[in-house]
């Protein structure tokens, strides 16, 4: 199995931060804005975007989680449930700019079942999505605002993003046939 | 971990592992009672029925509310306006049911393993809502999930269960499931309610109220059974009320954090006075709101898992 390394702990780094530039630009500034990760590396991502923006801004925009497994369409479909953990927004996503953030964006489907859940806790006046890699192949008509990279893949390949505080090593993009 | 039964029939056939990957997953749907919309669409399509040949209000309105939430569809039958009173077995009822594309049956009946016949006849999901004397395990299940949201623990928990230990299905599903946890359980109830060789579960028997009071970190009363009272197990009920009601003065003998359960309907006056049941150590109503989120996730669980 051949693993081609796509991105470094640097490249993510600044991907990272040229998306929180793009995202205070795109929104002109912090206010009412907020950020959502979903389970688990797009919780990692969001608290390095809210990082970012306070380096940047000064300003702690609102965190939260999302856990989008009640929300998946294949839930009736697969034999053993998998593991649902909490969801946690402990502000009002009502009127508020809400970008949406996940590590690998390939199908849309795991997104689909982001937008239901999000707005089951409100009605956000906006609802963008940022992700680290954006690899093809959609399956439903959802686009990303704010991408890492774009990286061209077959839709048999893998794209395996490490995380120093998820998998406890250095932070990776890794391509496996 | 992996969730790979079928059925809830009961905690003594559930692991460790089972039974706190059911705690974990609770407390995420205990968050979904906390939304102003509170559903979610993890079950959407499914068909829950209740079926129930015991009187129960709370049980079957929380199963009812956590298969709502989950967006599953409900049917209630209860056991006096059904067909097993005009003659039919218990099976066949459930297998008419069962008949109409039923995906999981909620079950409660007064004899002892009714609900393991039933799994056993069934191709659909079922779930213990009490059976005779036997399990309640969700009662049981929301009890922990109830501790363990007060003390963060289970293992090493000190918790006392009062009453009538021989006729209570909770009791017996509270015990396989603590000591599975590694909490430290003692029963305490009149000797005419305690069942013979009960030690052989792994408790201390005490017929000391207040010493189990000392000692507990927690107290689960029992309601009194009074529909089973019949064969003079008490000499009355006040003598009962004096020897194993919990009062605020008794109460007081025990550490300040000591916490007082009940599993609904209480008999104030008897198991519990009036100002324990409302009073500050009482976490009688966390578990009703708690008994939601562990049902839900009960649901979550068997619903299509494949045997």
């Amino acid at each position: 199995m051949a693993v081609v390394k796509i991105m470094d702990q640097e490249a993510i780094r600044r991907a990272v931060l040229r998306m929180a530039h793009e995202i205070l630009e795109k929104n002109k500034g912090v206010e009412h804005l907020a950020l959502v990760g979903i389970r688990t590396r797009g919780v990692i991502l969001a608290q390095r975007l809210k990082k970012a923006i306070k380096d940047i801004e000064g300003v702690d925009v609102p965190t939260g989680i999302l856990d989008i497994t009640l929300y998946r369409d294949d839930l009736t479909l697969v034999g053993t449930k998998p593991l649902v953990r909490e969801t946690l927004i402990d502000f009002d996503i009502t009127d508020m700019k809400i970008v949406l953030v996940d590590d690998v964006f390939f199908t849309g489907r795991t997104i689909r079942a982001g937008l239901d859940a999000l707005v089951d806790f409100g009605r956000p006046a906006i609802i963008q999505l940022a992700v680290l890699v954006d690899r093809g192949h959609r399956e439903l008509p959802i686009r990303a605002d704010f991408v890492g990279k774009n990286i061209p893949t077959t839709k048999a390949q893998n794209v395996k993003v490490v995380l120093d505080e998820s998998d406890g090593k250095t932070d990776e993009v890794l391509m496996e046939d | 971990m992996s969730w790979k039964h079928k059925h809830l029939l009961g905690l003594e056939s559930l692991s460790r592992q089972d039974i706190e990957l059911i705690l974990e997953t609770a407390k995420s749907f205990k968050e979904v009672s906390s939304r102003d919309i509170k559903k979610v669409p993890a079950l959407r399509g499914k068909t829950v029925v209740t079926l129930f040949f015991e009187p129960s209000t709370r049980t079957r309105i929380s199963f009812e509310l956590a298969a709502k939430r989950l967006s599953a569809d409900t049917l209630n039958i209860a056991a006096n306006v059904s067909s097993t009173s005009k003659g039919e077995t218990l099976l066949d009822t459930a297998r008419n049911i069962e008949a109409m594309s039923v995906d999981a049956m909620v079950v409660r009946h007064s004899l002892s393993g009714s609900v393991l016949q039933l799994a056993e006849g069934l191709k659909c999901s079922v779930v213990n809502a009490g059976d005779g004397c036997r399990e309640h395990p969700t009662q049981a299940l929301l009890d922990m999930f109830t501790l363990q949201e007060k003390f963060g623990r289970i293992e090493g928990l000190k918790v006392g269960i009062i009453g009538d230990i021989l006729h209570s299905r909770v009791a017996r599903s509270n015990i396989w499931g603590l000591t599975k946890l590694g909490a430290k359980v003692t029963v305490c109830g009149p000797a005419t309610l305690m069942p013979r060789g009960i030690e052989a579960m792994g408790v201390d028997v005490c017929y000391d109220l207040t010493k189990v009071l000392k000692q507990s970190d927690a107290v689960i009363a029992l309601r009194l059974q009074k529909e089973r009272q019949q064969d003079k197990f008490l000499p009355s009920m006040r003598e009962y009320s004096r020897l194993f009601g919990i009062n605020q003065a008794k109460l007081n003998e025990g550490s300040d954090h000591l916490i007082v359960m009940h599993p609904g309907p209480t008999n104030r006056g008897v198991e519990l006075s009036a100002d324990v049941a409302d009073g500050k150590q009482s976490v009688i109503l966390d578990q009703v709101t708690n008994g939601v989120a562990v049902r839900m996730a009960v649901l979550y669980l068997v619903l299509g898992t494949k045997e």
